[in-house]
């Protein structure tokens, strides 16, 4: 009877379980929310502000509501509620009030029967500005958060020192689904509003309130995300879909283009840091001084969120008795900064990952031994005090990255040469190169946030079956939530059959699906959710729960089957709604950045090489390495995916991906001019996954989203530094970096 | 509101009456341009002419000593069929786009849009090629070179239309490469083409995306048909043909690349291409 316990149900946690969404995006049938319709709906549109900075002196709609086919023209005047939301500080206007202070910013909005007509009577308000100077430099912009950390002695000194300056340009998430949302308005004066988001409870506390109404007739339901990474955790067209379907009385629907989205969301902060590193003349860490300066843009967004990243977890998986950080973030008139993948934990790895390999050179050792030798590890403390007390196996993934197979020797292919079909060289010019990195992330919301996700099981016969329900507000964006919601109840309750609602406000918050959280938040909350419905399931049976299980649609115990499932349930399921939350965090220390702030820190390595065209500047990531550790890879399948991902990614930021911003005015808001990698610029990539298990988490596991992207670029870097002995203090390299 | 006339003319004849009518039509075959500039509102034509109907533009053959291709040609099919005698125009139409971009966009688009930064356009100069343009009041040839006017500009007047490129078969080894800063799918930064006339000793370049329209390399030719053809190039000459090539060039900053970079990028590719084209010649 042993074996039937330990039956493992097909599809439950650990198994890599088909996604239901795989086959229809594959086949391009999969439902986007772009491709939302209703009948009799309206199309919005929003003008933009040409300037980053103007006073706005007035605002006449009388041409564009002339334009036969419009329906509604509203500005600030008519916001029916708070004029500003934010996910921190409501600082950011619904429309724009009497200035604008970015190039992009939404200023009035069109509800018309044909998207062009209300795009063409958008272009006929008239707009009289005042230019106003922009603040371009975080340097010279007001400063909205300072996190300090100091810990230990803030004089120590060192027998090798090794400083740099390092920037980071600004990334794009880039996703492919372009923000869209419909918004139907309802019989009882509220609406509903159909969208791509990231945080369903988020925008819905945000919309009521700027439509002046009770959460209760603010109803969001998820429609399919195409990607997310962060860039729709701030409101775009959410509050502007609504006003124009509250004003008219009919859907509307909302879908930006390509060149809007670009304009449309928060990016990644740029960043300049400067590092002092000091250490022992064997290269062991002594002391870390930094300054880190993010450029916020235009509102706050996140930006607090992100500068506390940057700054608690700026000196790396590093193990280092002395540190002094400070870390801004300043309001600016560039575009708005936000979320995106790594979370300011990017573009610190990029300048403490190229200080470690500086500090490799001046002590005369390789740059795996130097990072092993100042390895963090479990027991030891971060910057800001706080403890690992899970596994922290930073040398141990250095290691398997180093003894990862070796790149495959240069093909005789162009095309998998640097310059890929562009047919630049055959040979001439390239020099190989071989970098390593490795980065270190928090899971899961931070300094004090009260951060829960919310399940709803029902386990229910169905047609003599047993069936489990499952409902969550948390948004699958494609990194594969549902499944892994499935994967849980399977295991959780023993039943081959779990439906997962479409995600909506009908029931409480699951929190973002960001920062690496809805795997261990809302996975947790699902098992947390089983587990009470199990409860009540056994407290049906005349004996003691304790040792009993439910395993193949059976109730079980050590000395076999105690009941069948569908007897016990008979014609009354059991439901049970829970709010989940981890384990407590606290803020940091205002002067000392001093305080357990982070729930859990995730690791990853990489080692990447790289063919690189000395003449011409081009590169070619050959292959790239990389090992992580992930607790328990709940669906091993999309953690590698993640791991690809990710890595990607970060391999973008370190070769190709900028928004170029020149005066305040993004120079490249397309798909044209902002690249992203192509298969051809991806290499094969070499994953370990390690499973080693923290004591905290649900199942052991570990937030897998975010490390890979982290590391991948210093490690990119690295190998061209490698290969052409050039500084490289900025990220993406661009090829005239390379070359003069 | 106003709606833009859709003109879907099925023989050349009725296209070339239908742009004689309506000059503020614009062409579009593939759409691969066209498109882009609808999609970003660069462009609000009162009309599109469609040409995807007429048959003899999607054909190619001869016209005595040269390749007739027809405008509508798509890049795949030239690197398909026409690879083996057109080497260089091939090699510039596999880094066009995406398969699916190759599928759809054509020579005749890519000479009709005129941008600089065309990917044929390098290896139609090198060879030397002919644009046939037509409209009601005749037809006549425009030596590629003679083409462009400006960024986006070429002689084209309002009423023709692009009919066919003429272009002598490969006489000798041609090559080309383009700049990008990725791997693929990539507009180019800059980009090279190179033709030796093996019999003539005559020698073509074609520099894109370095000026304000594609431009050969004159004295970088000279220089070549100057030197002596049955042993290896001097490393002095090849390296002097770098020179004069980047030197031919007049190159901006803008959001792709510096004009210092495309200088020296130019240099590097032209003297690539000139020993894997000399080599050939052995």
């Amino acid at each position: 009877m042993k074996q039937l316990l330990q039956t493992r149900v097909t599809g439950g946690v650990g198994d890599s379980a088909a996604r239901p969404d795989g086959a229809l995006k594959v086949r391009g049938e999969f439902a986007f929310a772009s491709d939302l319709w209703a009948d009799r709906m309206l199309w919005g549109a929003t003008l933009r502000s040409p300037h980053p900075h103007a006073r706005i002196l007035g605002i006449d709609i009388t041409e564009a509501l002339r334009v036969p086919g419009v329906h509604a023209v509203l500005t600030h005047e008519d916001v029916p509620g708070s004029k500003r939301y934010g996910l921190e500080i409501a600082d950011q206007p619904v429309l724009a009030i009497d200035e604008v202070r970015y190039a992009g910013e939404p200023v009035a909005i069109v509800a018309a029967d044909h998207p062009e007509t209300a795009r063409r009577a958008a272009a006929r308000i008239a707009v009289s500005y005042q230019v106003l100077p922009p603040v371009t430099e975080a340097e010279d912009g007001q400063v909205l958060r300072h996190v300090p950390i100091r810990r230990g002695d803030p004089d120590a000194t060192a027998e090798l020192v090794v400083t740099g300056e390092y920037e980071v340009g600004m990334q794009d998430q880039a996703f492919l689904g372009p923000e869209a949302g419909l918004a139907v308005p309802a019989a009882d004066g509220g609406v509903d509003l159909y969208l791509a988001t990231q945080w369903l409870h988020a925008d819905q506390r945000q919309v009521a309130a700027c439509l002046g109404l009770p959460p209760a007739l603010v109803r969001l339901t998820l429609a399919g995300v195409g990607g997310a990474f962060g860039a729709r955790e701030d409101i775009s067209m959410q509050v502007h879909a609504c006003m124009l379907a509250l004003r008219t009385g009919r859907p509307v629907k909302m879908v930006y283009g390509r060149e809007e989205s670009f304009l449309g969301h928060v990016h990644r902060h740029p960043a300049k840091l400067r590092y002092e590193h000091g250490a022992t003349r064997d290269g062991r860490l002594v002391y870390v001084k930094a300054r880190i300066m993010l450029d916020g843009g235009a509102y706050a967004s996140s930006s607090a969120a992100v500068v506390a990243n940057a700054a608690t977890l700026g000196i790396g998986p590093y193990d280092v008795p002395n540190v002094v950080m400070d870390a801004y973030v300043a309001y600016t008139n560039n575009p708005p900064c936000g979320a995106m993948r790594g979370f300011g934990a990017v573009q610190a790895c990029f300048a403490y990952e190229s200080q470690m390999d500086k500090l490799a050179a001046a002590a005369g050792l390789d740059p795996v031994e130097v990072r092993i030798r100042n390895a963090l590890r479990e027991g030891a403390r971060m910057p800001t005090g706080q403890v690992v007390d899970g596994p922290a196996p930073v040398a141990e993934l250095l290691r398997r990255v180093q003894a990862a197979p070796p790149a495959p020797p240069r093909s005789d292919d162009p095309r998998l040469l640097p310059g890929g079909v562009g047919n630049t060289t055959h040979g001439e010019g390239v020099v190989r190169g071989v970098g390593y990195a490795i980065g270190i992330k928090n899971v899961c919301f931070s300094e004090g946030f009260d951060d829960y996700a919310t399940a709803r099981v029902r386990l229910e016969l169905i047609s003599g079956e047993p069936v489990a329900f499952v409902h969550t507000a948390a948004a699958e964006v494609g990194q594969g939530l549902v499944t892994v919601q499935a994967q849980v109840a399977r295991t959780e309750l023993g039943v081959e059959r779990v439906v997962v609602a479409t995600a909506d406000t009908s029931v409480g918050s699951a929190g973002s699906s960001s920062a690496s959280r809805q795997t261990y938040m809302t996975g947790g909350a699902v098992r947390a959710a089983c587990a009470a419905v199990r409860q009540r399931l056994f407290a049906r049976l005349a004996r003691d729960p304790a040792g009993l299980w439910l395993a193949g649609g059976k109730v079980v115990s050590v000395d076999g089957v105690v009941a069948d499932l569908a007897e016990v349930l008979g014609d009354d399921p059991i439901e049970e709604t829970v709010e989940w939350r981890h384990r407590p965090t606290s803020p940091l220390d205002p002067h000392t950045g001093q305080g357990d702030a982070h729930v859990q820190y995730a690791f990853a390595a990489h080692r990447a090489t790289v063919d690189v065209d000395v003449e011409l500047g081009l590169v070619r990531v050959v292959e790239i390495a990389t090992a992580q550790d992930v607790g328990k890879a709940v669906n091993p399948q999309a953690v590698v995916g993640q791991i690809h991902g990710g890595t990607a990614q970060g391999l973008g930021l370190a070769v190709m991906e900028e928004i170029q911003v020149v005066d305040g005015m993004v120079r490249n808001p397309s798909f044209t001019d902002y690249l992203i990698p192509t298969i051809l610029d991806v290499p094969p990539m070499h994953v370990e996954v390690l499973e080693l298990a923290d004591p905290h988490a649900p199942y052991g596991l570990r937030g897998v989203g975010e490390p890979p992207a982290i590391s991948s670029t210093p490690a990119v870097v690295a190998a061209i530094r490698a290969a052409t002995g050039r500084p490289l203090t900025r990220v993406p390299v661009r090829p005239e970096h390379l070359i003069g | 509101m106003s709606t833009v006339d859709f003109l879907a003319p099925r023989t050349w004849e009725e296209a070339l009456a239908a742009k004689a009518e309506r000059r503020d039509a614009l062409p579009i075959a593939g759409g691969t341009d066209v498109m882009v500039e609808l999609n970003f509102d660069r462009r609000r034509p009162a009309a599109l002419l469609d040409l995807t109907r007429i048959g003899e533009l999607a054909e190619w053959g001869s016209d005595g000593s040269v390749l007739r291709i027809g405008a509508g040609v798509s890049y795949r099919r030239l690197i398909e069929e026409l690879g083996g005698r057109l080497p260089g125009l091939a090699m510039a139409a596999r880094t066009v786009g995406s398969a699916q971009i190759r599928n759809r966009g054509t020579v005749g688009g890519n000479l009709g849009s005129a941008s600089p930064a065309g990917d044929a356009h390098p290896p139609l100069l090198a060879a030397a090629a002919t644009v046939q343009v037509a409209s009601v009041r005749g037809t006549r040839r425009v030596p590629v070179a003679e083409f462009f006017t400006g960024p986006k500009r070429s002689v084209l007047a309002p009423d023709e239309l692009i009919e066919a490129i003429l272009v002598p078969p490969a006489a000798g080894p041609q090559q080309f490469a383009k700049v990008g800063t990725r791997n693929a799918m990539v507009i180019a930064v800059c980009s090279f083409a190179i033709s030796l006339d093996r019999e003539r000793q005559a020698v073509g370049t074609g520099i894109g995306s370095a000026a304000p329209t594609p431009v050969r390399a004159l004295a970088a030719e000279q220089l070549l048909a100057a030197a002596r053809w049955d042993r290896p190039l001097p490393e002095p000459t090849v390296e002097k043909f770098g020179e004069l090539v980047a030197a031919a060039a007049s190159p901006i900053d803008d959001v792709r690349a510096t004009a210092a970079y495309r200088r020296r990028a130019l240099a590097v590719l032209a003297r690539r291409t000139l020993r894997w084209a000399w080599e050939e010649l052995r």
